[in-house]
């Protein structure tokens, strides 16, 4: 047991050990070590003025994530690498090849957000070589992507693009620096590495940070009424936003064996409670391809380098886009209390708004997903009022078993942001099975649709647009289906690939 | 790593000949700064020994009584120094920037919207100062609320401020003649500032009374005033200072003094420093936005689409008190006009007292709303008439020699939005790309495209003519260095290296040698708003004036020690010719020091030929206008609402730009932020009158992705402004916002390919999916009825 965490700033090793539960790095950096560099525009994770780079290492390759300080919780960092805006000029104090280019393409014209913009864009040229994708489509949807969670109400990002792309060049040829301190990186964090469960106190309260599932089932029976944190992307605003004090806090990402994630020998593909959304996606957008673009634009960047998918499951927020993924796609969730374990279909474990099916001391241990069925027709859709980085309006996510007729032989169709909670549409799940897609199936599956929910009222849609979206992305699944149509449903995405063939 | 980083390096136009570099585009004065998380802000400044922090407790009623305001568990939080209430403001307790008295700093006993600030927090850390604000008992006893102009008007609620009435010729009668004539409204929603630095105030008490401010604020000069009337003191003990802002858009003009005044007050208070800096929610709970408005138009029009008559009414939800409502709404009328000629016309503004956030200064300034009226009607007329909107839109754009004359009665002596639509039009091969979409939307049954081309024709100056006057300091050192102090604020815009390029150009100095330093009401004081695109206007012309004031001494100098001619002196990047020689620039200056001349001057400017009378609405109130024009393609989700914009051309007129590239930066970022405001920008009031979206997670700017696909933004060229402004430039901070106009008419055309272009889709703003999906729908099961009727 150990009772500090140690993690670099820089190339300064610190132990803390006397640290309050709710602590954020972004208040350390300012209040504490005069790091101001960051700053703090929203306090919530949205904007991304406060962008640090997390280096860790991720089957033992030194990986850096973009996170966002001001929701990422302090003890988080033990055994990582930080890197802040004011760590990544050169040794003389040359400016990073990002920094240069923003300077010369006026991607700065306030200066408050571009730090966490300079952050982001390094934490990209120090993963995806994007001079092989200039000029492409490809190039353009990994700097949005990469950009989503960081917002400039100055440029309209059009000269930060620009400094990017020219970054991603500059890089491509003459290497990119931080990328070339791997070697030396890698080396010190393993040395960090010990196996330990941590517990840290304070006057404030404690934090426990199992080395293991085992140790945290241990931890959690033992005080139940802790809180469990993984990514911290929703309980940061607690702390935040709600201003509410967290006496214990248990992490789940500290425990080695929840990080595993892969697929079984008959095809299911296993999240363990540790694996966040940037580490799963890969194997999640192989195992969903249909999903792929929606998964993508779940939180942003940031938030899924930070937000695990357990975690997005366990929160059970009627609005979350993991959940009607899962749930269409047939999965189920381990969970654990203590050594007892137990198995629950994904859609039996939301009940109703803010009530699961979890006892006190237990807790998520993964997520098995299966494969989708030989011939499924799989359609995931998320309407939102921005397209990046914002909480549906209506989420739905379809998988169509089709029979060798070309009837529906089953439906599963998940919805979010239709109830209290992630749900299925069973009216119309009802209306397709057994039938052929045909207009008429469509329409009386359209019909069911808007008797299986009564959705509410709020600042993201009205119940009566939310019912409306419900039905017309059956339209949209259904599209490719009929006689005489594109392989693929027109979207804003891809009109014109379809267009063209 | 040094010499790897030059390979990025753009060529910056380093010219030997001084003349070009007020024209070239230095980088940004402050962007090395920016990169390295360097650039400090007002939050960033390490703060003195013992300083204190404050937060804020409001109120959770529209409109109340308070009954009782329990503050005891407040001031038992641990960390906690003192609660300040209305009782604590030595002076007085009043902060309305037209002298009102509607806009108390802290409520006294009625509360009038959800978010007014009830009383400060003043606590040994931020977080004590937070944690003790949630924990007040305020009882309340509920009164009546207004929310909205649909509820203001139909209660007859007061107005906020007076209206205005412009009328040129005889409206009603040019209706009542007209050949067709159509009624219809337009609703177009507020929007929040969402400046990614919040509300920042760092006041520090001195000797006798005196207090100095770090504010993030686009107007010192208030912002100095507020303090003095709070505090009760003279205005010389208080001193303001601006190094920049991160962002304002006019959400700093007089938002700021809120944050200002209750670090003051805490200062003053307590004798510590005290920094006040809102938490996101609080700043967008606390805040004015731009306004709102409800817009009812008569339009009389002929079978060629030239519009005859037009009678309009502006309606505006202003909020609980004036603050800039009055100028605002003038601005909505001076703009609903955009580049039209009416030939007959009256304009009235209902300025509409609500219990919401006090809506305030916005990019625009009022003037994209009233543009935005200007628009629709054209399109009414382009549906009713079956013409090409663009056709309709140079019909009646103003002239050149006659059909030149504003509703308020100026004459427009340069109108070039006409060239610059038909040059923009030929270059983005509008009517090919028109007809390409027509023929794309038979066939496609869910996705839309759209198109349109909208200009701009926007008044530069501000129409409270007194505030068209500027000043600055500029000190020269021995060394030969050079030190630049102006009136104005440096918020993202590049004013500052405006600033700079004129003093390099006038002096022959390379960009090392001139320094800009903070904005503060002790260098100059009595100053402007930074607001109204003026910012390079005016505070160039001060530059210049003091610059030149020293030059002319040391060319009198010169001229004398070394016998010749002034007209043989000049200065150049070489250094200064005298003559046959070419003296270097600190040489020069430190024999002129020797020589006992002064080597700073002031300087002062105020906008020659503006004049407006309010009373009559009749003027000169813009000293030039600036122009523009774009045209936005769209792709419309039928089954969602969703939309994305495929391209986007802008041709703009910048004058004889400052900084081209600073210049085009202002145009894509006030282009994205204008499209924002018309699409995604939603705020939602529930019906308590709670803001709902008061975060960024519930409240969505433009990302990164929502920025045009193709986007194509083009200075026009070789248009120097015909008025002498500084180097015949125009003014950019504004205009260009009303460019996000072409996205929303876009969408309209998009929507319209349902009804087969035969009905105008009356689409407001925000033009959001849900918005998008109604009016679609209502294309759809209507058939042709438009939210126009025609009168015969």
């Amino acid at each position: 047991m150990r009772h500090h965490i140690s993690f670099y700033v820089g190339d300064t090793l610190h132990h803390l050990s006397d640290l309050p539960p709710e602590l954020t790095l972004l208040d350390w950096l300012r209040d504490q070590q005069g790091r101001t560099g960051t700053k703090e525009g929203c306090n919530e994770g949205d904007c991304g003025a406060c962008t640090v780079l997390v280096g860790r290492l991720e089957q033992g390759q030194l990986v850096w994530r973009a996170v966002n300080a001001c929701i990422h919780l302090m003890w988080m960092l033990d055994g990582a690498q930080l890197l802040t805006v004011e760590d990544i000029r050169g040794p003389d104090g040359a400016l990073h090849p990002v920094q240069q280019a923003m300077v010369d393409e006026h991607g700065s014209q306030c200066g408050f957000c571009t730090p966490g913009f300079v952050m982001s864009m390094v934490a990209l040229s120090t993963r995806a070589n994007l001079a092989e994708l200039e000029g492409t489509l490809d190039g353009e949807r990994v700097i949005n992507e990469a950009l989503a969670g960081n917002l400039c109400r100055c440029t309209g990002y059009a000269p930060i693009v620009r400094a990017m792309k020219k970054a991603a060049l500059y890089c491509a040829r003459n290497g990119e620096p931080i990328g070339a301190r791997t070697a030396e990186i890698t080396a010190r964090l393993r040395q960090l590495h010990d196996g330990q469960t941590v517990e840290l106190t304070s006057r404030e309260g404690r934090v426990t940070l199992p080395a293991s599932a085992n140790a945290l089932a241990t931890a959690y029976a033992a005080d139940p009424a802790a809180v469990l944190v993984a990514g911290g992307t929703d309980v940061g605003l607690w702390v935040t936003k709600r201003l509410r004090r967290l006496p214990h806090i248990i992490a789940v990402r500290s425990a080695q064996d929840l990080h595993q994630c892969g697929l079984r020998p008959d095809g299911a593909l296993w999240i363990g409670a540790a694996v966040t959304y940037s580490e799963a996606m890969p194997l999640l957008v192989a195992h969903l391809p249909a999903a792929e673009d929606t998964l993508r634009r779940i939180g942003s960047t940031q938030v899924r380098n930070a937000a695990t998918v357990c975690g997005n499951i366990g929160n059970a927020s009627p609005i979350g886009d993991g959940p009607p993924i899962f749930m269409a796609a047939g999965a189920e969730l381990h969970l654990r209390c203590a050594q007892e374990r137990r198995v629950v279909p994904l859609e039996d474990f939301f009940l109703d708004y803010g009530k699961q099916d979890i006892r006190p001391g237990e807790f998520i241990e993964g997520v098995l997903v299966p494969p989708l069925a030989q011939g499924s027709v799989c359609g995931v859709y998320k309407v939102s009022k921005r397209f990046d980085q914002d909480i549906s309006a209506v989420m739905g996510a379809f998988v169509l078993r089709m029979g060798a007729d070309g009837t529906i032989q089953d439906a599963r169709l998940a919805y979010g942001g239709m109830a209290g909670i992630p749900r299925r549409a069973s009216g119309a799940e009802a209306a397709m099975r057994g039938q052929p897609a045909t207009q008429a199936t469509l329409y009386a599956a359209q019909a069911a649709v808007k008797e299986d929910f009564t959705p509410l009222s709020d600042m993201r849609a009205s119940a009566w647009y939310r019912t409306t979206v419900a039905a017309n992305l059956l339209a949209r699944l259904f599209e490719p289906l009929m006689p005489g149509s594109p392989p693929a449903a027109q979207t804003l995405q891809n009109w014109q690939e379809v267009a063209h063939g | 790593m040094v010499e790897q980083t030059t390979v990025l390096q753009q060529t910056e136009a380093q010219p030997k000949s001084p003349a070009g570099a007020a024209s070239s585009s230095l980088r940004h004065e402050s962007a090395h700064l920016h990169v390295a998380g360097d650039a400090r802000y007002v939050d960033d400044v390490p703060l003195p020994q013992g300083a204190v922090h404050v937060a804020l407790g409001l109120s959770s009623r529209a409109h109340a009584r308070i009954t009782h305001m329990g503050l005891d568990a407040v001031r038992a939080y641990p960390g906690v120094v003192c609660v300040l209430t209305a009782q604590d403001i030595p002076g007085h307790n009043q902060v309305s920037p037209v002298g009102a008295g509607d806009e108390p700093l802290l409520a006294e006993d009625t509360v009038f919207f959800c978010g007014q600030p009830l009383f400060a927090v003043v606590a040994q850390t931020r977080h004590a100062a937070r944690h003790a604000a949630v924990l007040a008992q305020v009882e309340y006893e509920d009164l009546p609320a207004i929310l909205n102009i649909e509820q203001a008007r139909a209660q007859g609620s007061p107005l906020v401020c007076r209206s205005l009435e412009m009328t040129r010729g005889d409206a009603p009668h040019a209706l009542a003649q007209a050949p067709h004539r159509l009624a219809g409204q337009l609703a177009v929603g507020g929007q929040e500032h969402f400046y990614l630095e919040g509300q920042a105030a760092l006041a520090w008490p001195g000797e006798d009374g005196e207090i100095r401010i770090c504010s993030s604020t686009q107007h010192p000069t208030e912002t100095q005033h507020m303090v003095a009337h709070i505090l009760g003191r003279p205005n010389n003990l208080v001193t303001v200072e601006v190094r920049r802002m991160g962002g304002g858009f006019g959400g700093k003009e007089t938002q700021a003094n809120i944050a200002a005044c209750l670090a003051a007050l805490a200062a003053e208070r307590t004798g510590k420093p005290a920094k006040l800096r809102m938490d996101r929610d609080d700043d967008m709970l606390v805040t004015g936005k731009r306004h709102d408005f409800v817009i009812d138009y008569d339009v009389g029009f002929n079978a060629q689409g030239h519009v005859l008559g037009v009678d309009m009414q502006l309606a505006a939800r202003c909020g609980w008190s004036a603050d800039l409502s009055g100028p605002v709404t003038d601005r909505a009328m001076f703009h609903a006009d955009n580049a039209y000629y009416y030939p007959d016309v009256r304009l009235r503004s209902i300025p509409l007292r609500t219990n919401t956030q006090s809506n305030t200064a916005f990019r625009g300034f009022g003037g994209p709303q009233g543009a935005a009226a200007a628009e629709r009607i054209m399109e009414e007329i382009a549906f009713a008439t079956g013409l090409d909107p663009l056709d309709v839109r140079l019909r009646n754009v103003y002239g050149t020699t006659d059909r030149n004359v504003t509703p308020y009665h100026m004459t427009v002596e340069d109108s070039i939005a006409g060239e610059i639509m038909t040059q923009l039009a030929a270059d983005c091969d509008y009517r090919k790309r028109r007809e390409q979409i027509r023929v794309f939307n038979r066939t496609s049954p869910h996705l839309r495209r759209g198109i349109a081309l909208t200009p701009v024709k926007f008044g530069i100056s501000f129409t409270a003519t007194h505030f068209n006057q500027a000043g600055a300091l500029v000190h020269v050192y021995t060394d030969g260095s050079v030190q630049v102090n102006h009136g104005g604020t440096e918020m993202g815009q590049g004013l500052h290296t405006k600033m700079v390029q004129i003093a390099m150009r006038e002096f022959g100095l390379s960009k090392e040698r001139v320094r800009i330093t903070a904005t503060t009401t002790g260098k100059v004081p009595n100053t402007s708003a930074t607001a109204a695109s003026s910012g390079a206007d005016l505070n160039g012309m001060a530059v210049l004036a003091a610059v030149r004031t020293i030059k002319d001494r040391l060319v009198a100098f010169a001229a004398d020690k070394w016998h010749v001619a002034p007209e043989q002196i000049r200065f150049t990047a070489d250094g200064v010719v005298v003559g046959a020689e070419v003296i270097p620039f600190a040489t020069l200056v430190n024999a002129a020091y020797m020589a006992r001349i002064s080597l700073s001057s002031t300087g002062f400017y105020k906008t020659p030929k503006i004049s407006w009378d309010g009373a009559t609405g009749r003027g000169r109130p813009f000293y030039y206008f600036a122009y523009g024009a774009a045209c936005a393609e769209v792709l419309v989700d039928l089954l969602t609402g969703e939309n994305r914009i495929e391209r986007v051309d802008i041709l703009h007129d910048a004058g004889q730009s400052l900084n081209p590239d600073i210049d085009i930066g202002q145009i894509e970022g006030g282009f994205v932020q204008g499209a924002g405001w018309l699409t995604m920008e939603e705020l939602f009031w529930d019906t308590a009158g709670r803001l709902r979206t008061h975060a960024p997670s519930t409240y969505k700017i433009p990302a990164c992705s929502d920025r045009p696909r193709i986007f194509n933004v083009k200075l026009l060229e070789n248009a120097p402004n015909r008025e002498e402004t500084i180097f015949r430039s125009k003014a950019v901070g504004e205009p260009p916002f009303v460019h996000g106009l072409a996205v929303l008419h876009a969408i309209s055309d998009a929507l319209a390919s349902l009804n087969d272009y035969r009905t105008c889709p009356g689409l407001n703003a925000p033009a959001t999916p849900e918005q998008i999906l109604r009016v679609a729908e209502r294309l759809r099961q209507q058939g042709g009825e438009t939210n126009a009727q025609v009168h015969a």
